[in-house]
């Protein structure tokens, strides 16, 4: 098929586009790979792999929990089936499913999980997904990835099809905030590693999904306003975690601040606490994110500001832990 | 015809006869060992079960992963009870497997996982899983060019679940007729008479409006089981555009007298003094079986 990429391509795809590039890239060098649907073939992208593949294109309609199922029984018996459906019915609809027939029998199915946290804002709560990460990191045996933007979507999902046993892999509906200005497999990824996108001594921002956007500029304001030398995390495996930079977070910074569009029991911010607590050493810590809280109708951009985990509410909880004022911007006074 | 079967004559019919009779205490035997076990269900699921893996399936217990071996799903897992004895009998593990049933450290419990337990393809438990995890069998068989059969086994109470008709719809959908749909109808569940507790009724016809091919048969009866899943295998072999789905009309706890058809006995233990009853009840149920082939069979 010849697909290639550059940076000026690359903005013109939404993150479940660079999924689907990426499932027809796998298909083409892999025969095992199937592709499932639940009646969001159009919805996820999946549309260069029907395309190509029409035979091995599996639809089943609007039913989740009879497509995970469907997908175990296909990789039972040799094949490696992409599934992809709305976050939260992978995560609550289809848990059973996903527990027993999948992560139980630890099969490599791998689920694309799209429309993830508050990306489906004005879908409203049916339609968010805020407990995702909570259900599948307590699953044995799952992967659970989520990158920060389409590019590198594309090399999570490239990379799905070698990790061994389940995975999933979070997506927003739409466009990300572009965060690697570069073609996807010029993208540096390493799975199991957390990646280190700002360098810091004075703090850690550790980030997930589309918070790694608003951490790199809560960083930014942060060395601006604050003259903060800020350490900038991209969480993108949330399981198994990179313990080895979280424990540099802590000896190196000394704080660590979550950040996740996701409710902070169980998310990333958990993950992260895990390994902080079992490390034992003080530590200033802060998780944000959605507290015990469903999300509202709204533009994305205005739910994330609404949790507090755009660039200015993370400056603002970072400012607010590290004892810090931040000068007032008074040109905000002109929006009245 | 996957296998050169042999005709269904009466030494046949006996021979099944006396391999369920066989299967059937052992199942006791494997619930004593346990403790206690889903004695009921396992009963009135042993003769599909039976001659399924004595007469129709291809499988090979030297080498439980044959690419070629016609797929099973006990989508109704509780009657592990009664299939992991089938397992130990056709030799896919040793009979001292079963000694520690249920107990701590065992690979074998109530519920049997196919990661740990040799022969087994799905580890189901979870109602409403098994016809699912039957269509992607049965389509990996398609697309890979393969010409096995899956058969899966559901209970009554089960098809309650919802799960259960998105497979059945998309099953018709993708005319998979490689697949083969059993219900084990003993209408009895946990709380109840399956009647009384959320009714299935009419399954077959509910079965025939999701565009299978239906047969409902006495499911304690080899001659009509052995024509039933002929037909099916047949209409997979010349084409058919139908999955099939097959009504056992059963009854919970067939064989022993004290147990039959009473809900109760879903899950259960035998003392010393219900055993003895039940073993002679076995004997006495299996007199009855070979008096029947003997008569009817040809």
């Amino acid at each position: 098929m010849g697909l290639s990429y550059n940076a000026i391509e690359a903005e013109k795809l939404t993150t479940a586009e660079y999924y689907g590039k990426a499932l027809h890239d796998l298909a083409v060098e892999h025969s095992d790979v199937v592709a499932l649907t639940a009646d969001l073939a159009k919805s996820t992208k999946v549309a260069a792999f029907s395309k190509a593949f029409p035979e091995r294109l599996i639809n089943l309609g609007i039913a989740e929990q009879n497509m995970f199922g469907v997908a175990a029984g296909l990789a039972k018996n040799g094949f490696i089936p992409f599934t992809s459906t709305f976050a939260i019915f992978a995560a609550a609809r289809s848990l059973d499913q996903v527990h027993t027939d999948i992560c139980y029998q630890n099969v490599p199915v791998k689920i694309l999980a799209s429309h993830a946290g508050t990306s489906f804002g004005q879908a409203g709560s049916t339609h968010h997904s805020l407990i995702d990460f909570a259900a599948m990191r307590s699953l044995p045996n799952m992967t659970v990835m989520c990158p920060c933007d389409g590019a590198e979507a594309y090399k999570l999902v490239k990379a799905a099809y070698s990790i061994p046993g389940p995975v999933y892999i979070r997506i927003n509906r739409g466009f990300d905030a572009i965060v690697w200005d570069c073609g996807p497999e010029e993208v540096p990824f390493v799975w199991d590693k957390a990646t280190t996108m700002m360098e810091g001594d004075d703090l850690t921002i550790i980030a997930v999904g589309s918070c790694v956007f608003q951490a790199i500029q809560a960083a930014r304001m942060l060395k601006a306003d604050c003259g903060l030398n800020v350490r900038v995390i991209n969480m993108h495996t949330l399981k198994p975690i990179d313990k080895e930079a979280i424990i540099k977070a802590i000896d190196e910074t000394g704080c660590i601040v979550t950040a996740e569009d996701h409710v902070i029991q169980g998310g990333l911010g958990s993950a992260v606490a895990e390994v902080v607590a079992e490390h034992g050493k003080a530590c200033k810590f802060k998780m944000l994110g959605h507290d015990n809280s469903f999300s509202t109708i709204g533009l994305q951009e205005d739910l994330l500001s609404i949790a507090g985990i755009d660039s200015n509410g993370i400056e603002e909880a970072v400012a607010k832990l590290m004892n810090l004022n931040i000068h007032e911007n008074e040109s905000w006074e002109d929006e009245y | 015809m996957p296998v050169n079967y042999k005709p269904f004559d009466k030494a046949e019919w006996l021979r099944l006869e006396a391999k369920a009779h066989e299967l059937r205490k052992f199942t006791l035997q494997t619930s004593i060992w346990g403790g206690s076990g889903h004695m009921g269900g396992a009963l009135s699921a042993m003769d599909i079960m039976t001659i399924l893996y004595h007469r129709f399936m291809k499988h090979d217990p030297s080498n439980p992963d044959w690419d070629d071996r016609d797929r099973f799903v006990l989508s109704k897992g509780h009657a592990a009870v009664g299939y992991a004895p089938l397992l130990v009998d056709l030799g896919y593990m040793p009979v001292e497997e079963l000694h520690i049933f249920n107990l701590t450290g065992s690979k074998i419990g109530m519920h049997l996982d196919s990661n740990k337990v040799r022969g087994v393809d799905f580890s189901t438990g979870s109602l409403g899983h098994g016809i699912s995890l039957g269509v992607g069998a049965a389509l990996a068989g398609r697309m890979k060019g393969k010409d096995y059969m899956t058969f899966v086994l559901c209970g009554d109470g089960e098809m309650n679940e919802g799960s259960n008709w998105e497979a059945i719809m998309s099953a018709a959908h993708y005319k998979l007729s490689s697949l083969v749909v059993f219900v084990d109808n003993n209408k009895c569940m946990i709380d109840g008479r399956v009647n009384d507790v959320m009714s299935i009724e009419p399954i077959d016809k509910k079965f025939k409006e999701f565009n299978f091919n239906v047969g409902r048969i006495d499911g304690h009866n080899f001659s009509q089981l052995n024509i039933a899943i002929e037909a099916a295998i047949q209409n997979f072999k010349n084409g058919g555009d139908k999955p099939t789905a097959i009504i056992l009309d059963t009854y919970k706890g067939e064989g022993v007298d004290f147990m039959k058809d009473d809900y109760v006995w879903h899950y259960g233990t035998l003392d010393e003094e219900k055993a003895t009853r039940a073993f002679a009840s076995l004997e006495k149920y299996y007199e009855e079986r070979k008096a029947r082939a003997e008569r009817e069979g040809k």
